[in-house]
């Protein structure tokens, strides 16, 4: 194919760059192409081709996910939505023991954006596939009318290789296993709040946004039977438990006393009457593990740069089935529920 | 984190809990039946099941959980006219967060707002009057609730507003007063609270006095209380010493914040701007006499009431939602009919279950819900 070598000065999307002629292909060339740079993008065919052998000597079951990223402010502190697509895509291959390879990437933009915003987005997408180790191998781009869309949604799903004799689900949570988290609960749904710019907060609360995989597979070396994973994001840490819960018809008991909260975030919590327990993490991973195991599985959370602040933070107990208890720091106990809808601040 | 943490002290809490088993047969009324102590506020009930305190009282002590939360009190003709201006398409509606899930007779404003109403949700109400500034061509509508507590800052921001001559914001007006509804509690006939928790962050604005007549009329004891779990059992446990020694007093819990005389500027501002109502409709409670306030004629031109025509349609509770009941301490959520079944935070009958700082909604959400089943039909079983 012969490549357009014409240089990309465009300042803003327009409609022209989605409508499948010269400037869309200047876009891709000079945006995607150029910043991706990987060997399966640069055929400019319409689909990424693998070779099989390749794939199966490196575990027994493919894993494909699929994530659609519309957070608003497309940048906040810790992240933006680029990090984010790729983080988020990479993360739920990972939380099954898959070790994830191939991402796609498409682009759903409204007319107006600037390029520089795009520029700066699509390069912080190649940052973080090159830091979880895979590539980003083909692609869409859409453009539409203003209002049509805000501002920029991207759409990324991937494809990752299980290793054989993994048996990650969420149906396996057994009593007296212990409950693990990688760090501090609730750090991306603040900083969103506080990027928001509604509260005008003075503090520097950033996002957890990050690929998970290195230290998954740094888990499974440690302990091959996991019992459960999942990465805590929409609906926080409380959600995923209480999938667990009731997928395994089992009760947790959560203490609040161990529970990694940074005292800002603690603080835009207690200022809106929102519940940490609930708020979006977008680098953190909820473990059920044997308990013989939680001991060295916590040593290599804390020993990897991912894992820190890691705690264990409860236990897995045989009723009431399906429910999520909180042992409070007060004394007190109560129970964690389902989130009904989204959490409002409280008026007093 | 500090000045937050000090309430919280488990040790301390251990501490108060003995003082108040002491003084269990000191107190004569609980020889027959449990005693009942409500807390007004929605602040404290939030509090009491957020930190387990039920979980943590003797079983002679119940706690009632009052009216006190103002999204939840609300009644449904009213969320129906805050729908009705939202939909007016000159009109950006503001509103505080957790009234935007609370249920009209059609939709809720969340609702509305997903058909394409021009619903923002604010932290104050300065948040609505700058959006007024900024948008000089559209008309700003504050939906304006809240007890006391949130009385002075809709005062001042009218009166900004009128400084200003900014004539594109006006108040949906739906606060409510404290004090008539404490007194409806108490006139009721199928009422049996032994003392009251009052609410601290009205009494911030209003001060001591207000409560005077709780104490010296209808002889209860009522504690000023602050909004951390230890304020609460040190409330308690102060209730319950004046029952022990035979007093009737007010007494505040919550010094660090209540002044004894409250907030003169605040009160300043209230009165400035709104005038009791004759009535007020509340959700659960029926109609109570001066309940509510309503802009003063003077200020005629930031009343979204007399701006707008609003459909003003009253719209009766459910039959079978017990709210009322509940509300008095006549019987226990639970023991409702709808509750849990009918009558759920997904699908809410009753003001109670509405917003999270409902009793309903707390037991609900916090509660165990097999054991309430358990005992609902336990109690259905022995009538």
């Amino acid at each position: 194919m012969i490549r357009s070598q014409t240089p990309f000065h465009a300042d803003t999307i327009t409609l022209a760059h989605g409508a499948g002629g010269k400037a869309m292909h200047d876009l891709i060339e000079a945006v995607f192409v150029e910043s991706f740079d990987s060997p399966e993008l640069r055929g400019l065919e319409d689909q990424a081709r693998f070779d099989l052998a390749a794939l199966t000597a490196q575990g027994d079951r493919l894993a494909l996910t699929t994530d659609s990223y519309v957070v608003d402010p497309l940048f906040f502190p810790g992240g933006d939505i680029g990090k984010l697509a790729v983080s988020g895509t990479v993360n739920d291959l990972a939380v099954g023991g898959a070790r994830p390879l191939y991402l796609t990437c498409a682009l759903i933009i409204e007319e107006g954006l600037p390029v520089a915003e795009l520029r700066r987005i699509i390069a912080s997408m190649k940052a973080a596939a090159d830091s979880a180790g895979v590539a980003i191998v083909t692609g869409d781009t859409k453009v539409v009318p203003k209002g049509a869309a805000d501002k920029l949604f991207i759409n990324t799903a991937g494809v990752g290789v299980i290793p054989s004799g993994l048996a990650i689900g969420a149906n396996r949570a057994r009593p007296g296993d212990r409950i693990l988290i990688n760090g501090h609960i609730g750090d991306h749904g603040a900083a969103i709040v506080d990027a928001r710019g509604d509260m005008a907060l003075d503090n520097p609360v950033e996002s957890d946004c990050q690929p998970l995989n290195s230290l998954i597979g740094a888990m499974l070396k440690t302990c091959p039977d996991i019992h459960c994973l999942r990465d805590a994001t929409r609906g926080g840490v409380a959600t995923v438990l209480n999938e667990f819960a009731q997928a395994s018809g089992v009760a947790m008991e959560l203490d609040e006393n161990t529970l990694p909260l940074r005292p800002e975030v603690r603080g835009v919590c207690e200022l809106l009457g929102l519940d940490p327990l609930y708020l979006a993490n977008e680098g953190k991973l909820i473990a059920i593990v044997p308990a013989e195991s939680a001991d060295a599985l916590l040593a290599t959370l804390r020993a990897h740069p991912d894992g820190r602040h890691g705690a264990i933070i409860g236990e897995v107990r045989d009723a009431p089935a399906g429910r999520v208890t909180l042992r409070t720091g007060f004394g007190g106990h109560r129970i964690i529920d389902t989130l009904l809808g989204e959490q409002l601040p409280r008026i007093c | 984190m500090k000045y937050v943490d000090e309430f919280r002290d488990p040790d301390r809490a251990r501490t108060l809990i003995q003082h108040i088993e002491a003084l269990r047969d000191r107190i004569p009324a609980v020889a027959s039946e449990p005693l009942q102590l409500m807390e007004f506020c929605g602040g404290h009930t939030h509090t009491i099941f957020r930190y387990g305190v039920e979980s943590l009282l003797p079983d002679w002590i119940e706690l009632v959980h009052g009216p006190g939360c103002p999204v939840c009190v609300l009644p449904m003709g009213r969320v129906d006219d805050c729908v009705a201006l939202a939909e007016r398409p000159d009109v950006i509606f503001t509103t505080f967060g957790d009234a935007m899930r609370v249920p009209g007779s059609t939709k809720s404003l969340l609702q509305a707002k997903a058909e394409g109403a021009d619903v923002r949700m604010v932290y104050s109400p300065m948040d609505a009057l700058q959006l007024a500034r900024k948008n000089p061509r559209r008309q700003v509508v504050f939906f304006a609730l809240g007890f006391e507590t949130t009385m002075p800052s809709t005062a001042l921001t009218v009166l900004q507003a009128e400084r200003e001559g900014i004539d594109n914001f006006s108040l949906f007006c739906n606060h409510i007063t404290t004090v008539p509804t404490i007194k409806a509690i108490l006139d009721s006939p199928d009422m049996r609270i032994d003392g009251f928790l009052a609410p601290g962050h009205v009494s911030m604005v209003v001060g001591e006095q207000p409560f005077q007549f709780v104490a010296s009329h209808y002889r209860r004891p009522i504690v000023i209380t602050g909004f951390e779990p230890l304020d609460i059992l040190q409330s308690i446990w102060m209730l319950l010493r004046q029952m022990a020694e035979g007093r009737c007093e007010v007494e505040n819990q919550y010094k660090r914040i209540v002044p004894s005389a409250g907030n003169r500027a605040g009160l300043e501002a209230i009165s400035q701007v709104f005038e009791p109502r004759e009535f007020f409709e509340w959700r659960g409670l029926g109609s109570i006499d001066h309940s509510g306030v309503r802009i003063r004629d003077a200020y005629a031109r930031f009343d979204a009431e007399r701006k707008f025509s609003v459909p003003n349609i009253r719209i009766t509770d459910p039959k079978s939602c017990q709210c009322g009941e509940v509300l008095k301490g006549a019987i226990r959520p639970w023991q409702c009919k709808v509750f849990a079944g009918a009558c759920t935070p997904e699908t809410p009958m009753g003001a109670l279950m509405v917003s999270t700082e409902g009793a309903c909604a707390a037991y609900y959400n916090f509660g165990d819900r097999d054991e309430l089943r358990r005992r609902r039909e336990q109690r259905t079983a022995q009538a």
